[in-house]
């Protein structure tokens, strides 16, 4: 391996405010021709520093090296002089712009697309990329976008690249993909920093692996020389068990019945198509699939945000179709719904923790004043149960980062006492401890008896969490399958389709259901009408 | 009758033409000044000084051009501002936008009644118009495109500059970029804030320019202090959403407006009260077409991504 350095940090620290300490004397240390994983906790301020070094923030104290000459990095521009370019968790481009337009963006270079084109495909066929780079950004895929992103920091000859979480929202496959693009990346010479929560992945990409705690520095080890376990103990600070325990309940009647289910996209086609299945009191319903398999559609339209086409949804007997969201909440129904981009759904960003808090019990209060002090009692509970790491309670929840304000969404949700919980996502890009948190929260309300439908990703932790896992194929059951009996292989050609275990039983209608064949029929019946 | 229809829309949809596409380009850099019919009359004011300072001294095209040196100047400054205020200082942009336009509507009342003489102003107005010297030529050819004032010809070419720049040039996709996306633009390194303040005050300062139009050449310098030239600065703000941000469309779309707003004086016939209702039909056509781009989600015609939005890096 060639130990030449290429970037040096010395003594980095960065605070936002007089409160907020982000860094503190960080130092680190990335050569060339190797793959750094940079790990933490969330709020362990790993992007923070990522940002310093791609002249988003400045640093308060201490100082960058580059190629072993001091650097002052006051302006993106100024890490692009230096050849660094950062891959941002959040895409950094201009949804109305082609490829290309995105691509010379900044540049300095005549506004000849032609030139352009060529020269794209040119580094597109170094790296093993796929791309137009006449097709416009809001026509793309998430992983289309990304590779805009890269080939964008590579086009203008980056030598140091940052990728911020660039897995976080990938299937299985593009993940593969990603990393021999990045393996041919590090043999060409070029120097690599990737922060990523999922730990198989940081042993499968890296060299070396730093590792940050609550904004401080706490060590780099050589991936080959250590275990899983031994990172997460470095990163959280502290002996962790990363075992998920699936709690044995005791059978119940099925809480939320659905039939023949079928919903649309918002373009109009099909997303879910004649979908049965049916969920216990204690019971933890899997869903599994690639992502865009209708997982979304299904959410909304037992959330009722979403009309059906047709099919029944019944909760503990009787029909909820066409109620209205807050009817269906009061049912005890609550959905919790991490999107891609993991901002911007179900809280009010600007408003306070002890404000979102009370967005969903408005209606609850006696008089015409809100409640703040039971809010703000409810607030600062859930900091202490799911360790959130915020100033104060409040503080507004877009000055949080990322997995703090997951847990708060997810943590209310919970914290509203359903019956039936809906939650897609709740730990993505979620570090471990607070992954852990959130599947010990999942596994006490199933004690408690409630049902859970966990849409998830990590195939891993389904079999390891759920009961039973139920597996979508572009909006089609390929079969429910028992966590226990089944394996991770059959559960992925599932996915894609390969394997269709839906014909061998009737898996979607439960033996002791709440309504007889008869009322079935007629609540079809009324459906059609 | 069908001519002079087509030059009165014209030249009315020349004062509609230099506040849209003013307008324009400040929107594509993400803001939304809705000073710009106050901007219009510090414009007239600019203008008006020049010919109260300059009348009768210099020969008239200087004059021309000292008037149009003063109200992009007056213009532009007011613009800069704007650009202080809402870009440095991140004060509210529609807030800030009205204050403008209420302090630039009295402004040019202060002002004018201190150095508008109607006579003065009014034999001065011929150097403003009638550029090729064929006012009186009755060919309709003539009438329709050789017989309007130098400012007129000004407007439609700087549409025409302004759509190149945007849609051809480097610098106009960085400034595109901004309005859509100023966090990408800043990681790309392109300086968001003085790309903020140029065209601002660029826009500011061609608004300005309908301003004068009005004032010298439109009314012939008959009135200043009494103007409804922030009226007309409304139209101009209704006109970029018709035209869709596009300048060129934005030349078409005047003309269709300054048909619009004459259709009312032209009606002679009908009783006041009814001529005044067709005063509404430009503002009836911006909102058909704001219905239309809304159902018809083409993403080609929306409005800048971050329009109305204060940008600050640090921002988390």
């Amino acid at each position: 391996m060639n130990n030449k350095i290429a970037l040096e940090l010395r003594n980095i620290t960065k605070r936002f405010g007089t409160k907020v300490v982000a860094n503190k004397n960080v130092s680190l240390t990335l050569y060339k021709n190797e793959i750094l994983s940079l790990l933490g906790e969330n709020g362990s301020g790993k992007t923070t520093l990522m940002n310093m070094i791609s002249g988003i923030y400045f640093p308060d104290e201490g100082e960058i090296l580059i190629d072993g000459q001091p650097a002052v990095i006051a302006s993106p521009k100024d890490a692009y002089r230096y050849k660094i370019g950062m891959i941002h968790q959040h895409f950094k481009l201009v949804d109305t712009f082609t490829a290309a337009e995105n691509i010379i963006l900044g540049n300095n270079e005549p506004y000849k697309l032609k030139v352009v084109n060529s020269r794209v495909k040119e580094i597109a066929s170094k790296y093993g990329f796929d791309i137009d780079p006449q097709k416009k950004i809001h026509e793309m895929s998430v992983s289309e976008k990304q590779t805009v992103e890269i080939i964008k920091v590579l086009y203008r000859g980056a030598d140091i690249l940052i990728l911020d979480e660039p897995t976080a929202v990938l299937t299985p496959q593009e993940i593969e993909k990603l990393f021999a693009v990045l393996r041919r990346m590090r043999n060409d010479g070029k120097a690599i920093i990737i922060i990523t929560h999922k730990l198989n992945e940081v042993m499968e990409i890296s060299d070396r692996v730093s590792v940050l705690r609550k904004g401080e520095y706490v060590g780099t080890v050589n991936t080959s020389e250590v275990s899983e376990k031994m990172l997460t103990e470095m990163m959280v600070g502290k002996k962790v068990d990363l075992k998920i325990d699936r709690v044995s309940v005791e059978i119940k009647k099925p809480l939320l019945e659905i039939r023949d289910l079928t919903v649309k996209s918002d373009v109009g086609t099909t997303s879910i198509k004649d979908v049965s299945f049916y969920i216990r009191g204690g019971e933890i319903l899997g869903v599994a699939g690639i992502t865009g398999c209708g997982q979304k559609e299904l959410c909304e339209a037992i959330a009722g945000l979403r009309p059906i086409a047709s099919g029944s949804i019944m909760h503990d007997g009787s029909s909820i179709v066409g109620m209205s969201t807050r009817e269906i909440i009061n049912r005890g129904i609550s959905m919790s719904f991490i999107p891609e981009d993991r901002l911007g759904m179900g809280l009010a960003p600007s408003f306070s923790i002890t404000d979102n808090m009370m967005l969903k019990t408005y209606g609850d209060g006696h008089g015409p004043f809100v409640d703040r002090k039971s809010a703000r009692a409810r607030a600062s509970a859930l900091i202490d149960k799911l360790s959130i790491v915020t100033p104060s309670t409040e503080t507004p929840v877009r000055r949080l980062s990322g997995g703090n304000v997951q847990k708060i969404l997810v943590g209310r949700e919970i914290e509203s006492g359903p019956n039936v919980i809906i939650t897609a996502y709740p730990v993505r890009g979620l570090d471990i401890n607070s992954s852990y948190q959130i599947y010990d929260i999942l596994n006490e309300q199933k004690q408690k008896g409630v049902g859970i439908l966990f849409v998830g990703e990590d195939l891993d932790v389904m079999l390891a969490l759920c009961d039973k896992i139920m597996v979508l194929c572009h909006g089609e059951v390929m079969g429910v399958v028992h966590a226990a009996k089944t394996t991770k292989e059959e559960i992925g050609l599932m996915m894609t389709g390969s394997l269709d275990k839906s014909e061998l039983k009737e898996y979607g209608k439960a033996k002791d259901s709440n309504l007889s064949e008869e009322e079935w029929k007629n609540a079809e019946k009324e459906m059609e009408e | 009758m069908l001519t002079s229809v087509i030059v009165n829309a014209i030249r009315m949809g020349t004062i509609f033409l230099f506040g849209c596409v003013g307008e324009i380009l400040t929107e594509k850099a993400g803001h939304l000044n809705l000073g710009i019919p106050g901007i219009m009359c510090i414009g007239a004011t600019g203008g008006a000084v020049a010919v109260h300072l300059f009348g009768g001294k210099v020969s008239s095209p200087l004059l021309v051009l000292f008037a149009i040196i003063f109200t992009m100047l007056f213009a532009a400054l007011a613009g800069f501002l704007y650009s202080f205020l809402t870009v440095t200082l991140q004060a509210n942009q529609n807030v800030t936008g009205l204050t403008l336009t209420t302090f630039g509507i009295g402004f040019m009342k202060f002002f004018s009644k201190r150095i508008y003489d109607q006579k003065f102003f009014v034999s001065l107005s011929s150097a403003f118009k009638n550029l090729f010297g064929l006012e009186k030529n009755t060919n309709p050819f003539v009438q329709i495109f050789l017989s309007h004032g130098i400012l007129v010809y000004i407007a439609i070419i700087v549409a025409i500059i302004c759509a190149v720049f945007l849609n051809k040039s480097r610098r106009g996709l960085y400034l595109r970029s901004i309005g859509e996306n100023p966090a990408t633009a800043d990681a790309v390194g392109i300086n968001v804030s003085l790309y903020k303040y140029t065209f601002i005050t660029l826009g500011s300062a061609i608004a300005g320019l309908g301003g004068l139009y009005y004032i010298m050449d439109r009314s012939g310098g008959t009135q200043i202090a009494e103007a409804p030239i922030d009226s007309f600065g409304w139209m101009a703000v209704a006109l970029v959403i018709a035209s869709m941000w596009k300048p060129l469309l934005a030349a078409f779309g005047s003309i269709v407006f300054g048909g619009l707003s004459i259709l009312d004086a032209m009606l002679t016939t009908l009783p006041l009260d009814k001529q005044k209702i067709f005063a509404i039909f430009p503002y009836l056509l911006t909102v058909l077409v704001l219905i239309m781009t809304s159902v018809v989600k083409n993403k080609n015609n929306q409005p800048p991504a971050s329009l109305g939005l204060s940008y600050f890096r640090e921002e988390r």
